[in-house]
C-alpha cells in the first residue's frame, strides 16, 4: 500500500495529465479551424473606429517606442484613435507624451495617481468609438496586429479579443525562461478561445467593443488585476471572448528576479481573488468550459504545483542527505553503478514522461504559432530546468497573501 | 452562452485513464524483469553454492592449494544491492520481494558455512562479516553501517559481507541469531565468531579485517593502510 502523500501525488498527476489531454485533444480538434482562421486575417469587411487606451506610470523608457508602434499600424488613421493617459508619473513620461502631441488622431490626459484602472477609466470617460482596447506602456505592437484582432469582431458574437503576446527581444536566462513560458501562453490562450474559456483580457492589446464597458461598467480595482476582472465580468454575462493568435504583441518581461516575482505574485493572488469574488462561476456547467474546466484547473494547478514541488524537493533533500552520510563517511569519489537495472521504472516515471512529452509538445506549437520556431531551443532548456524553481516562490506567496488577506502591491 | 459539451469531459477521462493504466503496465512489466532477473541471479547462485559443496567433497582430500574463494559465487555482493533496490523499489512487505529475500538469506547460511569449512580446512582466517541490519525504524545507523559495508564489498573483492534482516521471518537466520547470541543492539557485526555492537565506522571495520586482506585494483578510497 502507497503512503497517504504518495496517493495523493497518483492524484494530482492524474488530474494533471487530464488538464493536458483536454488541451490536446481541443487542439487536435481545431488545428484545421486555425488555418482557415489564418488565411483571411488580412481582409476586413469594414474599419471600425477603435480607441488605443496608453495608460502610463514612470515609463519614460518604453513609452515612445509604444506609441510609435500604434502610430505604424496598418489601420486607417481617422478610425483610429491613441489615447495616452499621464497616470501622475514622476519621471520624465510627460515629457516624451508631449512629444506626440500633435501627431494625428494622438490625444493626451495627465491625472493624479490613483493606479492603472483609474487612467483607463479616465480615457474610457472620453471615448466614443466602436472598439476600444489598451495597449500597456511597455508593450509594442505589429503593423497588422489591429487588423488581425478587429477581423474576429465580425463575428457580431464577439465581444473582446486578446493578442499572442510575445518577449520583447529575450536575451538574459531570465527572459529567455518566460520566452517559451509566453509561447506556451500562445497556445494555452488559443485552445482556451476555441472553447470559450479565455481566464484573462491582458492590458498589451486585448481590444473589446465599447459596449461592454456601456453594459457592465468600468474597470475596477480588483486587487491590481483588473484586466482579469472584466475578463470574469465578461462571462458572468456570457460575453464571448476568443483570441487571434496571429496578432502578435511583443512586451518587456521583467530582467531580474525580483521584478518577476513581484510581477507574478500580483497576477497570481490577483487571480485567487478574483475567483473568491467570482466563486458562484466555479463548476457551474452555465458558464461552459469557463467554469466547468479553466476555473477549476487554474486553482487546481496552483495547489498542485505546490503540492508536487514540495513532495519532490523532500524526494530530493532526503537523497541529499543519504548522499551527504555516505560521503561523510566514505569520501568522495566512490564508484556508482550504471547497471540498467537500477533505473527507475515505476509507474511515476512513466506518468511524468507522458506529462512531459504533452508539455513539450505544446510549447512547441505555441512556438510555431509565435513564429518563433528559429530561435535557439535554449529558452526551452532553461524553461524546464529553471522554471520548476522559481515558479513556486510566487505561487506560495501568493497562496499565503490570499489566506492571510495580505495585498500585492503593483511595483 | 457558453459552450460545454459533456461527451468531451468524459472521453478525454477515457485517453487520460488509458495513458494511466498504461504506465501501471509498463511499470509492472518491467517490475517483473527485475524480479525475474533477482529470481535468476538466486538460481544460479544456489547452483554456484551446490557446485562448490561438490567440488569441496572432491577436493577433501587434496590440497588447499586447490580450493580457494573463487569457488565459491561471486554473485552474492550484485545480488544484495539488487535486492536492496527491490525492497526499496516495491516494499518491504511485498510478497515477492519478502520470499526472494528469504531465499537469498538462506543462500547466504550456506554460503557462509562454505566458506567457513574450507577456511578451516586450510587453517586461514576467515574473511566474511556476518551484518545484521533492521529496516523497521529501531536502528538508526544501520544506514551509515550499510554504507560501510558496500564500501569494504567493493574495496575487497575476497571479503565475503553476509547480511541479515534481524526480523525477517526465516527460522535458519532465528538460529544464526542464536548462535551468536544477538539481542535487539542493532547493528550488529560479526567478524572471526566475535559480536560487535553499534556502528563502527570503515577504519575501525578495517583493523579487524586479515591483513593480508587484498584490495581491489584501482581502488581510490582511502584505507587505514594508507594512513
Amino acid at each position: 500500500m502507497a503512503s497517504v502523500p504518495t496517493a495523493l501525488v497518483y492524484v494530482l498527476v492524474f488530474a494533471s495529465l487530464y488538464l493536458e489531454v483536454f488541451l490536446l485533444v481541443t487542439f487536435i480538434e481545431k488545428r484545421k479551424t486555425l488555418k482557415r482562421e489564418e488565411s483571411g486575417l488580412l481582409s476586413l469587411a469594414g474599419y471600425p473606429s477603435v480607441t488605443i487606451i496608453v495608460p502610463c506610470f514612470n515609463e519614460e523608457k518604453t513609452i515612445g517606442k509604444t506609441v510609435d508602434s500604434l502610430l505604424s499600424l496598418n489601420y486607417p488613421k481617422d478610425k483610429l484613435n491613441i489615447t495616452i493617459v499621464d497616470d501622475g508619473s514622476t519621471d520624465g513620461t510627460w515629457k516624451v507624451a508631449k512629444s506626440f502631441e500633435n501627431k494625428n488622431g494622438v490625444r493626451l490626459f495627465r491625472k493624479e495617481n490613483g493606479g492603472k484602472h483609474t487612467a483607463l477609466n479616465y480615457a474610457l470617460a472620453h471615448a466614443n468609438t466602436d472598439l476600444v482596447g489598451c495597449l500597456d506602456a511597455d508593450s509594442f505592437v505589429e503593423k497588422e496586429t489591429l487588423t488581425k484582432i478587429v477581423k474576429y469582431f465580425e463575428d457580431t458574437e464577439v465581444m473582446a479579443v486578446t493578442p499572442a503576446i510575445k518577449v520583447h527581444n529575450p536575451r538574459k536566462t531570465i527572459e529567455l525562461i518566460q520566452n517559451a513560458e509566453y509561447n506556451l501562453g500562445i497556445f494555452f490562450k488559443k485552445m482556451l478561445g476555441t472553447i470559450d474559456a479565455i481566464q484573462v483580457t491582458p492590458g498589451p492589446f486585448s481590444i473589446f467593443r465599447k459596449k461592454v464597458f456601456d453594459d457592465l461598467g468600468p474597470y475596477r480595482k480588483a486587487h491590481n488585476t483588473e484586466d482579469l476582472e472584466i475578463t470574469f465580468r465578461m462571462h458572468e454575462s456570457h460575453y464571448k471572448i476568443v483570441n487571434s493568435h496571429k496578432a502578435f504583441v511583443t512586451t518587456v518581461a521583467p530582467a531580474t528576479l525580483k521584478g518577476l516575482y513581484k510581477q507574478r505574485l500580483r497576477w497570481v493572488h490577483g487571480f485567487l481573488e478574483n475567483s473568491i469574488d467570482y466563486k458562484h462561476l466555479f463548476l457551474n456547467p452555465k458558464y461552459g468550459n469557463f467554469g466547468m474546466f479553466m476555473l477549476p484547473a487554474a486553482i487546481f494547478s496552483i495547489l498542485s504545483a505546490l503540492y508536487l514541488v514540495g513532495y519532490t524537493v523532500v524526494n530530493i533533500g532526503r537523497y541529499i542527505a543519504d548522499k551527504i552520510t555516505e560521503i561523510k563517511i566514505l569520501g568522495v569519489g566512490n564508484s556508482f553503478s550504471v547497471d540498467l537495472f537500477f533505473i527507475n521504472t515505476g509507474t511515476l516515471t512513466f506518468l511524468s514522461l507522458a506529462l512531459a512529452a504533452i508539455f513539450i509538445f505544446m510549447i512547441i506549437a505555441g512556438k510555431r504559432i509565435a513564429e518563433d520556431a528559429r530561435r535557439s531551443p535554449l529558452d526551452m532548456v532553461y524553461f524546464f530546468l529553471l522554471y520548476g524553481l522559481i515558479v513556486p516562490t510566487w505561487l506560495f506567496a501568493a497562496v499565503y497573501n490570499t489566506i492571510f488577506s495580505r495585498r500585492t502591491s503593483w511595483r | 452562452m457558453h459552450q460545454f459539451d459533456k461527451k468531451k469531459y468524459l472521453y478525454v477521462l477515457a485517453i487520460t485513464s488509458l495513458i494511466f493504466f498504461t504506465a501501471i503496465f509498463l511499470s509492472n512489466y518491467f517490475g517483473e524483469k527485475k524480479m525475474a532477473e533477482v529470481r535468476a541471479i538466486e538460481e544460479k547462485i544456489a547452483i554456484d553454492i551446490l557446485s562448490s559443496e561438490t567440488q569441496y567433497a572432491l577436493l577433501q582430500e587434496s590440497s588447499c592449494r586447490d580450493v580457494s574463494s573463487s569457488i565459491l559465487s561471486q554473485e552474492l555482493n550484485s545480488l544484495a544491492e539488487k535486492l536492496s533496490y527491490a525492497e526499496e523499489s516495491f516494499g518491504s512487505k511485498d510478497s515477492e520481494v519478502l520470499s526472494l529475500k528469504r531465499y537469498y538469506s538462506l543462500l547466504e547460511i550456506k554460503d557462509y558455512l562454505l566458506s567457513k569449512r574450507i577456511a578451516e580446512k586450510c587453517g586461514l582466517k576467515p574473511t566474511s562479516i556476518i551484518y545484521i541490519y533492521s529496516n523497521e525504524g529501531d536502528c538508526p545507523d544501520c544506514e551509515k553501517e550499510g554504507h560501510v559495508l558496500t564500501y569494504l564489498r567493493e574495496t575487497y573483492p575476497e571479503l565475503r559481507v553476509y547480511s541479515f534482516d534481524y526480523h525477517i521471518d526465516l527460522s535458519a537466520v532465528k538460529t544464526l541469531l542464536s548462535v551468536y547470541g544477538i539481542k535487539g543492539e542493532l547493528p550488529a557485526i560479526i567478524i572471526s565468531e566475535r559480536v560487535y555492537y553499534g556502528f563502527k565506522d570503515k577504519e575501525g571495520l578495517e583493523s579487524l579485517l586479515p591483513k593480508k586482506l587484498k584490495k581491489k585494483e584501482g581502488s581510490t578510497a582511502t584505507t587505514s593502510e594508507t594512513r
